[in-house]
């Protein structure tokens, strides 16, 4: 690892840790209803919104009716923005007069929006109008996270609270969240990345004629966009020649900085922020970067605060952070040492400074101005976080580079993980990490005060259990329907891996791409779909029965013989239940992707 | 069912292990498998594997027959092996039935007309006594069943429940006059009154919870169930899928052969959670096997388990903390008194007092002063017992009313007589109080003579034993009917937590309620019908076995040597149970890292040779690889029997220590272990030549 690789790390860490804490105490007060700063700006539109839905916001909900608001607004949004891409064509702020979204698409996108996954099985200029853009994929953005965040916030009341059935109001945590918490972070973070380079427009694209025209072969699609092959197996091609370039702009800083915010992650473009009109400087990259994981990171501490144990916020925000940490380095490692295979072949991937500087590594794939830290450590709080934007293609990446991605997703999406569900989802493994420790320390275990039982136990399988099981299965499906292998552009063992990250990005809500798979084909959207939708609402559904199930409970007091949820031991074992669990499920697929992938380049 | 008798016998005792190899076999039919969803999957898998030996007979195998045979033949023997450990638990707990048993024959009742001796007697069957009847039993004869005596005392032998030869005293009236059916009268005679009819007697309780017959799963051990059942199906799903991976891989690579069933049935039962799966139920049945070793009965697992979580100990003082009981040590006469007269009305006020205070009187009252025993029917003198609202005792005799008691009650017993209380009388009590003595005081009608000093003495090393408690989170309250001053200066001696003074069954009630709201779970133990309440609201009530049959409902262990010390033990056993649980379950987990590395290579070596790498243990061939992990797996159940059925090692440190120390055993260990294990195994194949 270079020195300078080690530097922007450490930065980065010390800025988001630095900023985790103040906004993390901002966020309590705002789940807790206390004052926060904002109220004299905020306070009326809030009240204003309440009025406008005949909302009666001080009534509490118990769980199952949580539950039930939770369920009625997504299925609502699912919908809508269903709707809004099959009617596009037909509704204003399309200026580029793109047609309907095809069917199989448009529910891949809704659902995937809806459940803040921001998977794309489309390039977003060449498909999606403005409107669709704004008023569909971006609110989405918005309102997707909040829902995460609402979850938590009920969860975390489940755990303070004693011997009640309320839980806060759904809608009134999904408001909040989103006015005091979502949209004042956007607005900054559009302001910079504006500053930065980023356009914001309405026009439509640009087109400049080329000063040298340029000839290459275009692939031949079919109506469904699926490329036609040849008797070989192979792409069709047929030579073009290119005169003018159309350069797509649009409303792209307010979307870039929500789902960078949300972890959404649906790019504006295609390549995401890759693209020099995300993601111009290295300086909007280091605050894209920033936040990915901001309100994840910032959200334990919100934890903490809300159970009166800040304690306990930052066991679990440094669990998270030791895992990532350490994968962190595994994927700057295994990138920064290049390909063996061009060494052998006399290129230099040495990096060096001065005259000769390069950045060296493996480079296919990744943008000069971001380098290999750049591009690595945004791979690594990309997935650890259920962000899925991307600044590097992760296809490119070394198999072991590669693998840090994929891991990071197959271990749930804990690792900080999104908004709202990342946390909650760690939470579920401390349940079970404090399970077996209770177990081991001799007594009925209990979390927070609040006793582990049978159906705590019930609930918190489930949502471990649901994640690897889509991803598998999905996985075993693909690799045995003759159309599926078809959309795989890299066959041997990187196409497995191409198909087993699709599914670990989509059943775990992450949304970012092994590109190299040509996923908008009816069996990914569809799979794809359903993986998104029961990869988050059969975990939010138990995670609300659990909080419904522990605020019933009364908190036990404690002593010395309980088992202290904040030791730097007890985050050794959380860390080790997540790892042990995500291991124990993927080693062997990982072993036929990625792993057998590194072993052949390395030449074993 | 004496300790004695039992911490000789060894853990694998021949007669036991032929029965338990028997069971073992026994309990391969599938209802008795589908109990245990873990190791009703491995049952399957032996089934199946069995099924492709037969396949491979036939010429059409997927793998050579003799491996086949070797993978299903091992499956099977973590079958029987997991059937072994429950055999194992089980079969001492039916010894012991069996000797219960012996006591339980049929018993011919003398069945009384009406509760008197004097009734008329018919000779019944015991199994036909009915709730309420009475009966009466002589020197010689069985009790037919369990009662309260209402008439006469006798010495009775208890051995058959209780183990211990030593006969007891029984009688009417106090906290001794339970008799347990099944158990004999060697002297005198007793009318007692049927508590529990032929079927819900005590013994037969006894029976079915030490023979298991009655074990429901407690709500830890489903909890644990769930997360082992949810393992469990992560690693179907993994293993299933591996086979459309495997297949796919083999279209890629163009070379290898798809993976065998037999191997995903071998790769998925290495990695489901069978060393604990196989061993959970023996580890409950040997939790509560450990319980009735230690001579205490529990209702039910869970009352174990509330042991192991108990938060406050409340600690009768008498018997518990001090030394037996409080002996009388000193007459304080007040001014115009003279110490004799003092303990002459002191001697009348204890003589027909048989506790052991009461006797202590009359033997210092004779050593100090030679006053003698006086016929108190001769006197005139009528006995008002000690009951726990007014807490005196006395006599009545014509013109004098005698009575003897705490201080505040005979304060008040003389000021209700219109008699007025000199103030020296809150010195002495005081000074009393003050160096950790009870005083008694006594009076005479309406004027108060002076105190009797009582002492107690605090056993040797109980302050230690509570310091521990308060290390792993338990806090110890006693519980006194002595004053405030008195119970602290004990308190302070004995090292307790806090203490509760001039306790009453109410009020001790109310103390754990109130603790009970705080969250807290409490333990406690006691004998008489007063302290039943207590005993039916505390979580775990331990009633000693001396007591009445209401403490002996109330509560949800009875504890046979009635030793209120045992309350200790009692959580220690419950702690170390759920710690089993914890240990065993992180060393199953922990063992499925070693056994990827000896699988994953060996299964898709032949696809991609590079995978070979991963072999880092260099097992020899792929076949041995994997057939060493399988025979691993299985011997690892036989060999942590002797752990599931003693427990694993219990100290009591806090919750942060007991959970370094056993991580790094268990889950540290269980990482290692294996591949040590899984080497050595493919060694010795390879030594045997198998492995080819």
């Amino acid at each position: 690892m270079t020195g300078n690789a080690l530097l922007q790390i450490a930065l980065y860490l010390a800025v988001l840790l630095g900023l985790a804490w103040p906004l993390g105490a901002y966020m309590a007060r705002v789940y807790a209803g206390r004052p926060c700063g904002l109220d004299r700006l905020l306070g009326p539109v809030e009240r204003c919104l309440y009025r406008l839905c005949g909302l009666d916001a001080d009534r509490e909900m118990d769980w199952k009716a949580y539950v039930a608001s939770l369920m009625a607004f997504t299925g609502f949004s699912i919908l809508l923005l269903y709707l809004q891409q099959r009617l596009q064509a037909v509704l204003p702020l399309n200026p580029d007069g793109l047609a309907a979204v095809a069917p199989d698409l448009a529910l891949n996108t809704a659902v995937s929006f809806s459940t803040n996954t921001n998977w794309q099985a489309y390039g977003g200029e060449t498909t999606m109008s403005y409107l669709t853009q704004m008023l569909g994929l971006t609110s989405h953005n918005f309102l997707s996270a909040a829902a995460g965040m609402a979850v938590l916030a009920a969860l975390i009341r489940g755990l303070s609270r004693r011997e009640t059935q309320n839980l806060g109001n759904f809608w009134k945590d999904l408001t909040r969240s989103t006015l005091y918490v979502l949209l004042p972070l956007s607005v900054v973070l559009a302001l910079l990345l504006v500053w930065q380079g980023v356009p914001q427009t309405f026009q439509g694209a640009a087109t400049a004629t080329l000063l040298e025209p340029t000839d290459y072969d275009s692939p031949v699609k079919d109506a469904s966009g699926a490329p036609v092959l040849d008797a070989a197996g192979k792409a069709q091609t047929e030579p073009a020649t290119m005169t003018e370039q159309t350069i797509a702009r649009g409303p792209v800083a307010s979307q870039v900085a929500i789902k960078q915010l949300g972890t959404n992650g649906g790019g504006f473009f295609n390549v995401n922020s890759a693209h020099p009109f995300e993601n111009p400087t290295p300086l909007s990259n280091f605050l894209e970067l920033l936040s990915i994981l901001l309100l994840p990171a910032a959200l334990c501490i919100t934890f903490g605060i809300m159970v009166a144990d800040r304690r306990q916020g930052a066991a679990v925000l440094a669990a998270m952070a030791v895992i990532f940490v350490v994968l962190l380095g595994a994927c700057v490692v295994a990138e920064q040492a290049g390909n063996p295979a061009l060494t052998r072949l006399g290129a230099d991937q040495a990096a060096a400074e001065g005259a000769r500087a390069q950045a060296g590594g493996n480079m296919e794939g990744k943008e000069v101005r971001f380098g290999i830290a750049g591009s690595t450590l945004w791979a690594t709080a990309t997935t650890a976080a259920s962000n899925g934007s991307v600044n590097a293609m992760h296809d490119s990446f070394t198999p072991l580079g590669g693998l840090v991605p994929m891991l990071l997703m197959q271990l749930g999406e804990v690792v900080f993980g999104g908004v709202g569900s990342g946390l909650y989802g760690m939470l579920v493994f401390a349940v079970v990490a404090v399970f077996v420790a209770g177990l081991m320390v001799g007594r009925t275990p209990e979390y927070l005060g609040k006793k582990i039982e049978p159906f705590e136990m019930k609930m918190a399988s489930l949502v471990i259990l649901i994640p690897p099981f889509l991803v598998l299965m999905a996985t075993a499906w693909a690799v045995l329907v003759p159309s599926a292998k078809a959309a795989v552009a890299n066959p041997g063992i990187h196409g497995f891996s191409e198909i087993l990250y699709a599914f670990s990005s989509m059943a775990n809500n992450n949304g970012s791409a092994f590109a190299g798979l040509s996923a908008n084909a009816p069996f990914y959207d569809l799979v794809g779909a359903a993986c998104m939708f029961l990869g988050r609402f059969w975990l939010a559904v138990p995670v609300l029965a659990i909080a419904g199930s522990l605020g019933a409970k009364r908190i036990v007091p404690q002593g010395p013989g309980t088992l202290p949820t904040h030791t730097p031991l007890f985050v050794g074992l959380l860390v080790a239940v997540v790892l042990v669990v995500g291991a124990l499920t993927f080693i062997p697929a990982l072993a036929l992707g990625p792993v057998a992938e590194h072993l052949a380049m390395i030449g074993r | 069912m004496s300790k004695s008798k039992n911490e000789k016998r060894p853990l694998f005792d021949p007669p036991l292990v032929r029965r338990a190899i028997a069971d073992s076999f026994r309990k391969l039919a599938p209802q008795n498998q589908l109990r245990n969803p873990v190791m009703f999957t491995v049952y399957a898998g032996s089934l199946l594997t069995t099924a492709l030996f037969v396949q491979a007979l036939a010429g059409r195998g997927e793998a050579p027959a003799p491996f086949i045979l070797a993978i299903a033949v091992w499956l099977w023997f973590t079958v029987l092996f997991a059937n072994f450990a429950e055999a194992m638990a089980e079969g001492r707990g039916k010894a012991q039935a069996d000797a219960l048993r012996q006591a339980r024959r049929d018993i011919q009742a003398k069945k009384l007309a009406s509760p008197s001796r004097q009734a008329a007697i018919q000779i019944v069957p015991s199994t036909s006594l009915k709730k309420g009847e009475t009966v009466l039993v002589e020197a010689g004869d069985f009790v037919p069943c369990d009662g309260e005596i209402l008439e006469g005392v006798a010495s009775v032998d208890e051995s058959a429940i209780t183990g211990e030869s030593a006969p007891v005293i029984r009688e009417a009236g106090g906290d001794r006059s339970a008799v347990t059916g099944g158990t004999r009268l060697l002297s005198d005679w007793v009318v007692v009154r049927v508590a529990a009819e032929a079927g819900e007697t005590f013994l037969d309780r006894m029976i079915a919870l030490v023979e298991g017959a009655k074990r429901r799963k407690t709500p830890n051990e489903i909890a644990l169930g769930i997360l082992l059942a949810a393992l469990t199906l992560v690693f179907l799903v993994v293993c299933a899928t591996l086979l459309p991976y495997s297949v796919f891989a083999v279209e890629q690579a163009g070379q290898g052969a798809a993976v065998t069933i037999t191997v995903l049935a071998a790769l998925f039962v290495c990695l489901a959670p069978t060393t604990i799966g196989g061993l959970l139920s023996a580890i409950g049945i040997a939790g509560m096997d450990r319980l009735i070793q230690a001579g205490v009965i529990a209702t039910s697992g869970r009352a174990v388990e509330a042991a192991g979580d108990v938060d406050v100990l409340l600690l009768d003082k008498t018997g518990t903390i001090t030394l037996g009981n409080r002996q009388a040590d000193d007459f304080l006469p007040l001014p115009g008194v003279a110490e004799k007269d003092l303990a002459d009305v002191a001697q009348l006020a204890s003589l027909a007092d048989e506790t052991p205070e009461g006797r202590s009187i009359v033997v210092l009252a004779k050593e100090r002063f030679g006053i003698r025993g006086r016929d108190m029917h001769a006197l005139g003198a009528a006995f008002v017992p000690f009951t726990a609202q007014t807490r005196l005792s006395g006599v009545d005799l014509p013109g004098r009313t005698i009575r003897k008691g705490a201080p505040d009650a005979v304060r008040r017993f003389a000021t209700d007589r219109g008699g007025a209380v000199p103030p020296e009388v809150d010195e002495q009590v005081r000074a009393i109080a003050e160096s950790g003595g009870t005083p008694l005081l006594v009076a005479e009608n309406d004027r108060i003579l002076g105190a009797i000093w009582l002492k107690d003495i605090v056993k040797g090393g109980i302050r230690e034993r509570f310091a521990k408690l308060r290390g792993m989170g338990i806090k110890t309250v006693m519980v006194t009917g002595d004053n405030p001053l008195t119970a602290a200066a004990i308190a302070a001696e004995a090292g307790v937590d806090d203490f509760l003074a001039e306790a009453t069954p109410e009020n001790k009630l109310a103390l754990i309620r109130k603790t009970q709201a705080e969250g807290r779970l409490v333990a406690m133990t006691g004998d008489g019908t007063n302290d039943a309440p207590a005993l039916a609201q505390a979580d775990v009530g331990v009633a000693m076995n001396s007591g009445t049959q209401a403490a002996k409902e109330a509560g949800n262990m009875v504890d046979l040597d009635s030793n209120p010390t045992k309350l200790l033990e009692v959580v220690a056993i419950g702690k170390q149970l759920l710690m089993t649980r914890g240990s065993l379950t992180t060393f199953s987990i922990a063992n499925d890292i070693a056994k990827y590395f000896a699988i994953i290579p060996a299964a898709f070596v032949g696809i991609y040779p590079q995978l070979g790498a991963l072999n880092v243990m260099g097992l020899a061939t792929p076949r041995s690889a994997i057939l060493s992990a399988v025979i691993f797996n299985a011997l690892i159940i036989v060999a942590l029997i002797p752990l599931a059925l003693r427990g694993v090692r219990y100290r009591a440190v806090g919750a942060a220590r007991a959970l370094r120390d056993n991580l790094l055993v268990y889950g540290v260990g269980g990482l290692v272990v294996p591949f040590v294990g899984i080497k050595a195994i493919d060694l010795f194949l390879v030594a045997l030549g198998l492995a080819s």
